[in-house]
């Protein structure tokens, strides 16, 4: 019986410690990128840092300014927003509001589907069938383009999307619904007045996560978006993103060189950038009115 | 004997005040009913005689509660729960064989050998009047058996652990006639060795089957007297009015 | 009203739209891989090392070090997310520290797969000294898949009725106990499908093993924990764009087997969740 008791006492510390464990991970990530990246702060300024024009990490002296990098992060994942937004929650509406039993069934293992094809599957299908097609429709020297990227990563966001805002929909009170019925609206009118404003911050939580895994999304954007560090003036240049820079270099920097640095640098970023909008997000996720 | 001592027990869930100022003296062997329409706390009573409440994330106490003359929170919860054991007011088999719903009490408690668990099946079984029905059976799911049958295993599997006091949850509320008569005649049997406390809905049932008889409203303890009493001479006119069926 | 209809009409038209949007993609993703690859698809190529710079012979190594490294990951993240799980949903009030925690699991699942991968590379093949090897790319990828299990297996373990819980409870078992014979054996299929899950995030992640285990070109299988291998997403990635003049069949035949083993998963999981909806006896 004591030997019981001494063994439950274990196994229920152990349950404690395991409990806790996300929170140690989520600080240890941060440590060590902190501890790698803020080296680069004896060389840079954090301003010039994030804010240089130029990122030619390899010269003599290293031009360590991410602004090219940003803007590319931001333009590909401005573009997949545009796309994958409105498919997306259309396709949501669909699928909560407007498939029969059967065929909801399918869209949604469908949309499970593309959740689970790899990253790297879907660039090397970009690379292949994309790439060569936004090079002959749009007349250009190269197919690889922040175009390219959005595209294919809006593919990557719309099973966050549509699952996300499909159970915001899906959460909303029946009796909103009949009582829109009631006053004679018509199921459209029902969806578009009703039901949408009611679930508004379940489907901003869904744009966000969305958008949260285009900024983080790395090896698809590698291989279709060109990788051309500089501030693009248009959607159809090549750009190199935050995530693609640090994968594409990583393997030929020096352990800890000024280079290696700076790319933990950007990785803090990066962590922060997704920190905000996972919280941001959580918040929109357990703000429900009802 | 004095098996249970209660003295000013209060009991809140968070904001709600669920038991007031309850004074109770349970005896040994006896049937306890309890009646009183639902939210009147009668359920919160009985769950604080095994220590149930404790379960709920904003339960708090006060007052005295004494079981066996000992307070109720120094003794061991499993202990405690071992010796108070519970069917409670569904058919809750656990999902399990009918064999292993039985055995599981005194599985936890340590006891290994397989033939003594049988002969404690076999012995729980014939005390609720199951046995008959499931002996060539007893490796199904106890999910297999019908409403009665598995509120009468549940009766069994508590029995099993050879508990010193049943508390009874409304046991009969899913219940056909036929099943709850199966039941009280188990459990006029079973007074002989056991206190009982039986939580019911069913004033007719209390009348049945309780030697005493407490009234619950809104949390309060109204009246608790001989059973006879409550049913033909109330003290409270609420105890009237509620078995006469004016409101509950 | 009839303005009112037509509207209607064509809104649900758009909404269908997108839907096939979405859809016919994802479906002709799925058809045109497996019309390239399985030509590809052959013993020699199953089972034999890359050859002349892979662009002939097989993929073996590659399939192996996939599996080692998912193999890896699973039997790291799957005890601490099962406890995580069981200390979510068993022990954890509603308090401070259980917010900060959902919290940070939120966060886990959210952080870039690339930046994993610094992580990896800065604490285990760095600072732990375990060099670029399976172990540091199996550990990278069991954090990442974390919040999976936790999340998927605290979910499991709360759907299992309250009321079990008092039963067992009330016959004088103990909470842990309780948990052990009662709770966890009625959540395993929910813990399964969360794990299998797991693995296919694992098995298909490129970014976090980049630095923290893959070997560009490594034609033999690894022999300890400590070294390198090769793995079926860098391997696909490498031969798409770092080797010029690939055989497009040797590509589209690695993106097959990549894509059918995460498939597989998937599909293994949720056979596993439909069933366990069919069969549930509460």
């Amino acid at each position: 019986m004591a030997i019981r008791k001494i063994k439950e006492f274990a196994i229920e510390k152990l349950i404690l410690i395991c409990g806790l464990a996300s929170i140690f991970f989520v600080v240890l990530i941060f440590l060590f990128l902190t501890k790698e990246g803020l080296s680069v702060f004896k060389t840079v300024t954090p301003f010039s840092f994030l804010f240089g024009k130029s990122w030619y990490p390899i010269s003599e002296p290293a031009q360590l300014g991410i602004l090219p990098l940003i803007c590319g992060s931001l333009l590909v994942t401005l573009g997949a927003a545009i796309i994958s937004i409105p498919i997306g929650v259309a396709c949501a509406v669909y699928i909560a509001e407007i498939a029969p039993g059967k065929i909801k069934e399918i869209l949604k293992a469908g949309i499970e589907l593309l959740a689970a094809i790899p990253s790297v599957v879907l660039g090397f299908i970009g690379m292949v069938t994309l790439v060569p097609w936004v090079k002959t429709t749009f007349n250009l020297p190269t197919g690889l383009t922040a175009l390219s990227g959005s595209i294919i990563l809006a593919f990557m966001a719309m099973p966050t999307i549509v699952s996300i805002a499909e159970d915001a929909l899906y959460s909303v009170p029946k009796s909103y619904k009949e009582g829109a019925f009631a006053l004679g609206a018509t199921h459209w009118q029902t969806i578009y007045r009703v039901l949408l404003p009611a679930a508004s911050s379940g489907i901003v939580a869904a744009v966000m996560l969305g958008i949260g895994r285009v900024i983080g999304e790395t090896m698809a954007v590698m291989m279709i978006t060109g990788n051309a560090a500089v501030i693009p003036q248009s959607i159809l240049v090549p750009v190199r993103t935050l995530t693609a820079t640090i994968a594409a270099e990583m393997g030929e920097a020096v352990v800890g060189s000024e280079h290696y640095f700076a790319l933990f640098a950007v990785g803090i970023v990066l962590f922060i950038i997704s920190f905000i909008i996972n919280v941001t997000a959580d918040l929109f996720l357990h703000k429900r009115k009802f | 004997m004095v098996k249970f001592n209660i003295k000013n027990l209060n009991i809140w869930f968070g904001q709600i005040h669920a038991l007031k100022s309850v004074n109770v003296e349970i005896e040994a062997n006896e049937i306890l009913s309890i009646i009183g329409p639902s939210n009147s706390g009668k359920t919160s009573f009985l769950r604080m005689l095994n220590r149930l409440n404790d379960l709920h994330p904003e339960f708090k106490m006060s007052g005295w509660l004494e079981f066996d003359n000992e307070d109720i929170r120094k003794i061991n919860i499993e202990d405690l729960r071992k010796r108070v054991g519970m069917v409670f007011a569904l058919p809750l088999p656990l999902p399990l064989s009918i064999f292993d719903n039985i055995a599981y009490g005194v599985k936890m408690h340590g006891l290994k050998r397989r033939e003594r668990v049988s002969e404690i099946v076999e012995r729980s079984l014939k005390q609720a009047y199951l046995w008959d029905e499931v002996k060539d059976r007893l490796d199904v799911s106890a999910f297999k058996l019908s409403g009665g049958q598995q509120q009468r295993l549940c009766i069994a599997r508590t029995l099993a652990v050879e508990p010193e006091v049943i508390l009874f949850d409304e046991p009969c509320s899913g219940l056909d006639p036929i099943s709850t008569a199966k039941v009280e005649e188990a459990m006029l049997k079973l007074k002989k060795d056991y206190t009982i406390v039986l939580v019911t809905n069913n004033v007719k049932q209390a009348a049945r089957v309780g030697d005493r008889t407490a009234f619950f409203l809104s949390g309060e303890l109204v009246e608790l007297d001989k059973t006879e009493k409550i049913f033909t001479a109330p003290a409270d006119q609420r105890t009237d009015g509620y078995i006469r069926g004016k409101f509950g | 009203m009839r303005n009112t209809q037509r509207t209607q009409k064509i809104a649900f038209f758009f909404l269908f739209l997108a839907t096939l949007l979405i859809v016919i993609p994802v479906g002709m993703i799925v058809v045109i891989i497996f019309q390239k690859g399985i030509p590809a698809i052959n013993w020699q190529f199953l089972s034999d090392i890359p050859r002349q710079g892979m662009r002939a012979g097989g993929i073996y190594p590659a399939i192996i070090g996939t599996l080692y490294l998912v193999l890896g990951a699973i039997i790291f993240a799957l005890p601490i997310g099962l406890l995580a799980a069981i200390y979510l949903s068993e022990y954890a009030k509603d308090n401070l520290l259980n917010r900060i925690i959902k919290l940070a699991i939120v966060n886990l699942s959210g952080v870039p797969s690339v930046v994993y991968g610094l992580f990896g590379l800065a604490l285990f093949v760095v600072f732990l000294k375990f060099g670029a090897s399976i172990l540091s790319g199996s550990l990278t990828l069991g954090i990442m898949i974390l919040p999976i299990i936790i999340t998927t297996s605290r979910e499991a373990l709360e759907s299992v009725p309250q009321s079990f819980r008092e039963v067992s409870l009330s016959l004088g078992a103990s909470k842990w106990q309780t948990i052990r014979h009662i709770v966890l054996p009625n959540a395993i299929p929910g813990v399964l499908t969360g794990t299998i899950l797991g693995l296919g995030r694992a098995a298909g992640e490129t970014a976090p093993i980049l630095f923290t285990v893959a070997a560009f070109y490594l034609p033999q299988l690894p022999k300890s924990i400590f070294d390198q291998a090769m793995a079926l997403p860098y391997h696909l990635y490498v031969i798409s764009t770092q080797v010029p003049n690939v055989d497009e069949k040797v590509r589209y035949g690695t993106a097959l087997v990549l894509l059918t083993l995460v498939l597989f998963m998937n599909l293994v999981a949720i056979i596993i969740r439909y069933n366990f909806r069919k069969k549930k006896k509460w």
